[in-house]
């Protein structure tokens, strides 16, 4: 086996291009591995683990593309190079031909000055200066890009503030403005529901379940996970909520976030407090008993909650979510207890691999309480285990494979789900694991088909534990709604034929893996 | 002030900076969106806005623009180098692009200067010429430091006639000598009896025909209208000045027949301006120095009012710096060349004819000339591409001088070295190519991009200001 490098001085691709010409050299005849990358330092370690970081690839600057292959001679290796650079050149020359696109905001807004949003995702370390371009041009802005910087962040939420623009980020996965999907978001309905979310699956599962059950939504305003800090103050939560409080397409108002930081909480609470529109608040985690003295609020533990509660605000008439979430529970044990009688006595612990960072803290949530151990997360919640070193589980773990520590200079879980699938291996080679549970999101901006991606992989990994004499239960949810281009419907019968059992909510999926480990063995 | 609730239920129009996909799933749902075709600044290339003394490099750059906007360039007359070139003398050369001497001048240069001490007597043959040129007798200068540009070797000599350009709006003038036309010629590195011939025959047969008409014109001869025609009729007035050669001899015709005794004296001017597609380019270059040198001074500028070659260094100067020259090596044109030549024959980048792409045509025009892209197998679309990637680094848009291609929109104009910078998008510049050789000419025309490094240290001259 032998490895190839080449690197291509100031050559700029986006990731995703990327990894497609990887996984094409991938899947040449005698090449076992590849990498076509940007050389930063995340993506060079990236590298260095796969063995495929060699000394000239070391060396490489951040603004370098990286192709890197290992082979079974060189003959295949430096064909797969060649075939890169073609590849890559093809994609060039193609953009060549078709129509002009601008290289800045400012181009782009010379011959388009109607633009009013403006979507960035590049690398974190560019993407500040790319939103002042755009601020300061007047456009509102979805920014995607993780790793920006705190103090930036600060500054560009002041400015949108004092310029009556929405600056939704950094890290804000998903918005739905106008009925739009930026990001990742789902097809839904148009309705009175108006959500603000610092936390952007949150988003997509209480929009989707809203939907799923015939409700629509008038704004899905993601702020970024980070809005509702000290340090920021919930800026821009405060500005949408505002915002959505005086919108006359919008009666009934969710607020979706982990724990704020207690001074955000009472800011927040007073600008609920100031408008009659009852206001579902869901602070996932985070202590209920303040919402409830809160004119307006009404308090919701989990996402599934809060969708729940956000469809009875507006037809009061369906009753108590209580006695729905009672049939679901009993449900869910009577099944529960079915699968457990398949698990051999070491298989104790419950996996968790999310690509939607609030759906794994959203388990969590569930957790909490129902089982007898704690469980380890790369996310957890206040007071909860931290994971030391998040590519390898301990006892019940959930990860987010969602987190800045796998995405640098790599494409989202959502997008990819190359990561996943190899720690779905991994778990299922693990004799302590009894079940795996995964949340597959649909809509923009994620996966063409990621149940297609999904599936042969869990076939794969329940085969591994099938032959070292384990049943492996795989439990999964999906965020999404029949118009989705990846299809409801579709996507979870393919998961299905896989062998995974498909609940109806992250929730759902969560109560599900909990009641199986927990209790001990039956 | 606008308010979130403004955006509330109108048509969204997107700009997507980064992932592809992100484009594609907005656009899927009917959305309008541009997706940028973006790349990551240079490394290490900070903002800048202000001059370490405070001033705002915008409000700076918006004066020099509106100056370039608002200059007249117009042909108001002829004389002799020596009698009306400031600070030119009976051993002064001057030549194109930034300061050189002899010994590191190339082939096209030095062909060009020791033709030229033949043409003026100084010399009797090369070799005598080329002695002289070494011994220190003669004063080499840039026409950029006289006012003056020229078009490849751009070598000026005394009795040389040339163009008076004056923009009417700043009182300035600007020289250039007349084109000689294209293959064997001086301005490429020709040198032999028929190029002395033929300069002597513009000094004796062409100067006085042309001076005569002019002196009948009052108001002289709107270059600037000429050029803003000429766009319009698919020249770019850099590498193609077919139309506005046409348009030249129209204004200038009449006033020729008027005042010409001699119809067959007559008959050969005007061949000869036929002959020349290129015979406005020598108009058109000093239209351009004489629109940006009102621009010279304007203290916190970023924008460049001088690019020039001398076939050895390519040289930027600044508005905020207009005496201090920014160099690098002169580039390889990519291109196409006359039979029996190849690229190992090719001398690098040559002339102040850069000061077109400076002043907003040119290269920076593409869009309007796309004929001229067959010079390397591109397709009109190039053209227009090369121009709408030009307003990435440019500060504005021309008023006059429009695109009819691109729905009348106007060029690209005043090239901004932070944005150069920023996207690492360099100038485009059209132009000839001249042979490594001294005494053999033009061997083809093409293409090429202004060396990088030129923008660079100006942009950290631009961080010390």
């Amino acid at each position: 086996m032998i490895v190839r490098a080449l690197v291509k001085p100031s050559e700029y691709h986006d990731s995703v291009s990327l990894m497609l010409v990887a996984r094409e050299l991938a899947g040449l005849e005698g090449i076992r591995d590849a990498a076509v990358m940007m050389a930063t330092e995340a993506n060079k370690s990236i590298m260095a683990e796969a063995g495929l970081l060699t000394d000239e690839a070391k060396s490489a600057a951040p603004n370098d593309l990286l192709i890197a292959v290992s082979a079974e001679n060189e003959s295949l290796a430096d064909a797969a190079l060649q075939m890169a650079e073609a590849l890559l050149k093809k994609k060039a020359s193609s953009a060549q031909a078709g129509e002009f696109k601008p290289k800045t905001i400012r181009g782009a807004l010379a011959s388009n000055s109607a633009a009013n949003v403006a979507v960035i995702s590049v690398a974190g370390r560019y993407a500040a200066d790319e939103a002042w371009d755009a601020l300061t041009r007047g456009l509102h802005v979805l920014l995607f890009s993780d790793n920006v910087s705190l103090e930036d962040e600060i500054a560009l939420k002041k400015f949108a503030r004092d310029h009556g623009l929405l600056l939704m980020g950094p890290g804000a996965g998903t918005t739905i403005l106008n009925n739009v999907a930026l990001g990742f978001a789902n097809v839904l309905p148009r309705g009175p529901v108006g959500i603000v979310s610092a936390a952007g699956t949150g988003l997509q599962e209480v929009s989707t379940l809203l939907a799923r059950g015939g409700v629509g939504i008038s704004q899905g305003i993601g702020t970024g996970g980070r809005d509702l800090k000290k340090e920021v103050g919930g800026i821009m939560l405060l500005e949408a909520l505002k915002a959505l409080q005086e919108d006359p397409a919008t009666e009934i108002l969710v607020l979706i976030s982990k724990p704020p930081a207690e001074e955000v909480v009472q800011v927040i609470l007073k600008q609920v407090s100031a408008s009659r529109k009852p206001t579902v608040v869901c602070f996932l985690g985070g202590e209920m008993e303040s919402l409830a003295q809160v004119p307006n609020a009404i308090p919701a533990r989990t996402l599934q909650e809060c969708s729940l509660l956000a469809a009875r605000a507006l037809r009061p008439e369906t009753g108590d979510i209580q006695a729905f979430l009672k049939a679901e529970k009993a449900r869910l044990a009577k099944k529960a207890k079915a699968l457990k009688g398949k698990l051999d006595v070491r298989q104790r612990s419950l996996r968790g691999l999310f690509s939607g960072g609030t759906l794994c803290y959203e388990a969590q949530v569930i957790w909490k309480g129902m089982l007898d151990d704690a469980v380890h997360s790369n996310a957890p919640l206040p007071g909860g285990l931290a994971l030391p070193d998040s590519t390898k589980s301990i006892g019940h773990t959930a990860v987010d494979l969602g987190e800045e520590e796998f995405t640098v200079g790599r494409p989202h879980p959502m997008i990819d789900n190359d990561l996943r699938i190899r720690r779905l291996l991994q778990e299922a080679r693990d004799p302590e694991t009894a079940v795996i549970i995964l949340d597959v999101v649909l809509g923009y901006g994620a996966h063409p088909d990621p149940a297609g991606e999904l599936s042969p992989a869990i076939r794969q990994a329940r085969g591994l534990a099938e032959s070292a004499g384990r049943e492996l239960i795989v439990v999964a949810s999906v965020t999404g709604t029949e118009g989705d281009p990846q299809g409801l419907g579709q996507t979870v019968s393919t998961l299905e034929e896989a062998g995974a059992i498909v609940c109806d909510s992250n929730a759902a999926a969560a109560r599900l893996t909990g009641l199986i480990v927990s209790g001990g063995a039956s | 002030m606008t308010k979130i609730n403004d955006i509330f239920g109108k048509d969204l129009n997107v700009l997507n900076v980064g992932l592809a996909s992100m484009a594609k799933s907005v656009s899927d749902q009917g959305v309008k969106v541009v997706d940028l075709d973006w790349s990551p600044p240079k490394d290490g290339v900070p903002h800048l806005r202000t001059t370490r003394s405070g001033v705002s490099m915008d409000e700076a750059n918006r004066e020099v623009v509106h100056r370039l906007q608002r200059g007249q360039p117009v042909l108001v007359g002829m004389g002799v180098a020596k009698d009306v070139v400031p600070g030119m003398h009976d051993h002064m050369l001057l030549h194109a692009g930034p300061p050189i001497e002899w010994s590191r001048m190339c082939g096209p240069t030095r062909g060009a200067v020791m033709g030229a001490l033949i043409y003026e007597g100084l010399a009797k043959d090369e070799e005598e010429a080329a002695k002289l040129a070494a011994s220190g007798a003669i004063e080499f200068s840039p026409c950029h430091h006289h006012h003056a540009v020229g078009p490849m070797a751009g070598v000026v000599s005394p009795s040389m006639p040339v163009w008076i350009l004056e923009n009417k709006t700043f009182g300035n003038r600007a020289y250039c000598t007349l084109n000689e036309g294209l293959g064997k010629v001086l301005r490429y590195g020709g040198m032999g009896p028929e190029v002395y011939a033929r300069l002597k025959w513009m000094e004796s047969d062409l100067y006085p025909a042309l001076d005569r008409a002019l002196q009948t014109l009052p108001n002289g001869i709107d270059i600037k209208s000429l050029i803003a025609q000429a766009l319009h009729m698919g020249d770019e007035c850099h590498n193609r000045n077919r139309a506005a050669t046409s348009l030249f001899l129209r204004a200038i015709g009449p006033a020729l027949a008027r005042t010409n005794k001699d119809n067959e004296v007559l008959a050969k001017v005007i061949e000869f301006i036929d002959r020349n597609d290129h015979f406005f380019l020598n108009l058109s270059m000093p239209a351009g120095k004489a629109l940006l040198e009102p621009a010279e001074g304007v203290a916190g500028s970023t924008i460049v009012t001088v690019m020039a070659r001398n076939g050895t260094d390519f040289g930027i100067r600044l508005a905020s710096m207009p005496e201090r020259w920014f160099i690098a090596p002169a580039g390889k044109v990519q291109g196409l060349y006359f039979p029996q030549y190849t690229d190992a024959d090719a001398n690098p980048d040559i002339g102040d004819s850069t000061i077109t792409e400076t002043a907003g045509y040119g290269g920076m025009a593409m869009a309007a000339a796309p004929a001229i892209t067959q010079f390397v197998g591109g397709t009109p679309q190039l053209a227009t591409q090369t121009t709408l990637e030009m307003y990435e680094i440019t500060f504005g848009e021309h008023e006059h001088f429009t695109i009819p291609a691109l729905n009348f929109r106007g060029t690209p104009l005043g090239i901004d070295v932070r944005r150069v910078m920023e996207t690492g998008i360099l100038p485009q510049i059209n132009t000839g190519i001249a042979h490594r050789n001294p005494g053999v000419g033009m061997v083809g025309a093409g293409i090429l991009r202004a060396p990088e490094k030129c923008f660079k240290d100006a942009f950290k001259a631009l961080q010390e200001i």
